[in-house]
């Protein structure tokens, strides 16, 4: 440490050697020079390949979520059929049939289910058509209201006003040994369950189809 | 003795700086020359945003030895973070407090850069890398409001699931690589998680550094002066001499100002968390519960204000074309404009888009923030009629009342100032509209109102109009149509010119 030749100040030193170095290289020829290339040239080549076939295994790893919508799907009981009065909308809540031990309480979703006949359902998601926020019930008016942008729905689910460019999405569903069951499991939005599509029914009004495209023809 | 001491110190530093070899680099960087003029107030708030990354970055390795990263225990973990580890709640609220005065400040960073003309030549690939910096605290600030992962989180999710869902064909597979799985989980914040822990911090400081790097090599962009353009060939000769003829070393000249208003931001921060606290967490993440009324993120709330007001006819194209637009636009700046004039009172244009984008960001967040789209959804039952307009009520009067309450009119109509805005007001309606025109909005809706023809019995509708009549101020007449004032009008004067009545 005492050598003053420690100083930092003398950085020359190492660029020096660096290019004594270079210009040795150069005197080597260059049949020698171009064959380093070529090793490099193979060093590239190879962890390319490595890569390749790293990148396979991670791909799919990354992309194991994405499914076909009807391989998360199952049908679940909402209970007893009759147990639903007839002519009312019920809020429902179930478990995900798709769960992780770790989901906590975001495994419990609700829907609604208005019973319209005897064995007649219609079971609609409580995520508003527009953004997907939970839509309220209110059997005074007989409407669903969103909190998020004010979108509006009557009782069967079309579109009274406010933006969503369609109605409620609804459920498949069917009776088993008199319980009612839904097909559920993925969250609705616009590209699985139902779609941009025209679902008007009697009564819509006709201004609610702006949105809705190509279906009326 | 005191020099013996000093001695050793030196041979210490020689020591390491041998090794290192760092005096070199570090000298050039803080011994800069700089334009004199630079040395400014408005040169302040890129630094201001560094030390706001440095914040976030140990306030937020703070919260991951408390916080759980796990959809059962995330919601609980921030909760004993609020409320009982110790001064866990001054951490939470630094970074919340933190992150929006981030990304604040590199809105204002970037406006600056925009309005002084920075991104010119040779300069656009800071400009370039800017973009992508805002970007990244955009995602920063988004992941972070899903770690909160209580109702606002979810339900932001769930406005990013039906974004994303719109994408067409790759919709469903995007919403499931989003989501880690069909619905919004334990596994949409792990993986939430590691966005805001590893991959967008991990970008972010290597953007930094680049960006940094740039502004370092390129000098830092002079003031600019009306009719001093930019030239490809002849700037960076230019820029040399102005940096060594009137420059000044970039420490102490500049950098003090940095300090000082770094500091300054670190103090709001801590002074806005210790004043206002953390955000949340709000209600637990189970969505059976409808009672809620989502909200995003401050820098989020502009979109929430403008998804509220497209058409829905316009809502999927958008979706789909406005963040690309936005994003292209930006990056193309410095190539559609990279040479030429620097200064804004030569750039009337450039100076019109900011103030532009500025106000109607401003309006929308403003908008956002007092949701008058959003119906209040206890209104009906929470917000009481005025007396005054009972007073004199018929009994079908008051049955109107009863309904105006009863069918939810309120959630979106408020009447002596509560009720929600989503409708018009209601106080003075029977002065703008006929008791037929009333009748039939009601019956048919139209606009953002829901046709209550179907919910409604015609004695319902009868007693409700009825009521919505008698709402005009005492010294204002109801609206009466044209056809009504005709024979009110041929009516009374019929005495005085003498002939008979009907």
């Amino acid at each position: 440490m005492s050598d003053q030749s420690d100083s930092p100040r003398k950085q020359s030193t190492g660029p020096d050697i660096d290019r004594a170095s270079e210009q040795a290289s150069d005197q080597e020829g260059p049949a020698i020079v171009s064959r380093r290339w070529l090793l490099l040239k193979a060093g590239i080549a190879l962890n390319g390949l490595v890569g390749l076939a790293l990148a396979v295994p991670i791909v799919r790893y990354l992309l194991a979520p994405v499914r076909k919508d009807d391989s998360y799907k199952s049908w679940i009981s909402l209970g007893a059929a009759d147990s639903f009065p007839m002519g009312e909308t019920r809020l429902v809540s179930f478990k995900n049939p798709w769960t992780r031990p770790w989901d906590g309480e975001t495994d419990n979703v609700a829907a609604y289910v208005r019973k319209e006949g005897a064995n007649q359902f219609t079971v609609f998601a409580i995520n508003c058509a527009h953004l997907g926020c939970p839509v309220r019930w209110f059997p005074q008016s007989q409407l669903f209201m969103c909190p998020c942008h004010g979108g509006v729905y009557y009782a069967d689910g079309s579109r009274a006003s406010g933006p969503p460019e369609r109605g409620l999405f609804t459920y498949d569903y069917k009776i088993a040994g008199g319980q009612l069951q839904i097909d559920a499991g993925q969250m609705p939005s616009l590209s699985n369950t139902a779609k941009l599509v025209n679902i008007s029914r009697p009564g819509q009004d006709g201004r609610a189809k702006d949105g809705d495209c190509g279906c009326r023809g | 003795m005191k020099q013996g001491r000093t001695q050793m110190w030196k041979q210490v530093y020689d020591w390491f700086e041998r090794r290192l070899q760092i005096e070199g680099p570090i000298k050039d960087a803080v011994l800069h020359k700089v334009p004199r003029n630079t040395a400014s107030w408005w040169y302040v708030f890129g630094s201001a945003a560094f030390t706001l990354l440095m914040l976030q970055i140990v306030t937020g390795i703070l919260l991951a030895l408390v916080y759980v990263p796990s959809g059962a225990e995330a919601w609980n973990s921030l909760n004993i973070l609020n409320h009982q580890v110790p001064l866990g709640w001054f951490l939470r609220a630094m970074h919340g407090w933190g992150s929006d005065f981030m990304v604040a400040v590199v809105f204002i960073h970037m406006a600056q850069v925009f309005l002084f003309g920075a991104y010119k030549f040779p300069r656009e690939l800071t400009w370039t890398v800017g973009v992508f910096l805002l970007l990244m605290t955009l995602g920063m600030a988004f992941t972070g409001q899903v770690l909160r992962f209580d109702q606002d989180a979810y339900w932001g999710l769930g406005i990013g699931v039906f974004i994303l869902s719109r994408v067409p064909w790759m919709g469903g597979g995007l919403v499931h690589l989003l989501l880690g799985g069909p619905t919004i989980a334990g596994a949409t914040l792990s993986r939430f998680f590691a966005l805001h822990v590893f991959v967008i911090p991990g970008t972010l400081l290597f953007l930094v550094a680049m960006h940094v790097w740039m502004v370092l090599k390129l000098g830092i962009n002079e003031w600019p002066m009306p009719g001093r353009l930019v030239r490809k060939s002849t700037y960076i000769a230019e820029y040399n001499k102005l940096a060594h003829e009137d420059g000044i070393p970039f420490i102490p000249g500049a950098f003090w100002k940095d300090l000082i208003f770094s500091g300054a931001v670190l103090a709001a921060v801590a002074v806005c968390a210790a004043v206002f606290g953390p955000y949340g967490p709000g209600g637990q993440p189970d969505p059976s519960i409808t009672q809620t009324v989502p909200k995003p993120d401050f820098p989020f709330l502009w979109i929430y204000a403008v998804l509220s007001y497209l058409p829905p006819s316009m809502e999927t194209p958008f979706i789909l074309t406005a963040p690309i637009l936005m994003i292209a636009g930006l990056l193309a700046v410095p190539f559609v404009a990279g040479e030429g004039e620097k200064s804004w009172h030569r750039r009337p244009v450039a100076v019109l888009a900011l103030t532009s984008v500025a106000l109607a960001w401003a309006v929308f967040t403003h908008l956002a923030t007092y949701t008058p789209w959003s119906p209040h959804m206890s209104a009906w039952s929470g917000d009481t009629l005025p007396v005054k307009y009972l007073r004199a009520a018929t009994p079908l009067v008051r049955q109107g009342a009863v309904i105006f309450q009863a069918k939810q009119c309120r959630n979106c109509h408020s009447i002596g100032g509560q009720g929600g805005e989503r409708g018009p007001a209601l106080d003075a309606v029977a002065t703008r509209m006929t008791l037929d025109q009333m009748r039939y909005k009601v019956v048919t809706g139209g606009g953002n109102m829901p046709a209550y023809g179907k919910n409604l019995s015609p004695p319902e509708i009868e007693a409700l109009v009825s009521f919505l009549e008698t709402l005009h101020p005492a010294n204002e007449q109801p609206a009466i149509d044209a056809s009504q004032q005709a024979t009110q009008s041929s009516a009374l004067p019929a005495p005085a010119s003498g002939s008979s009545p009907p």
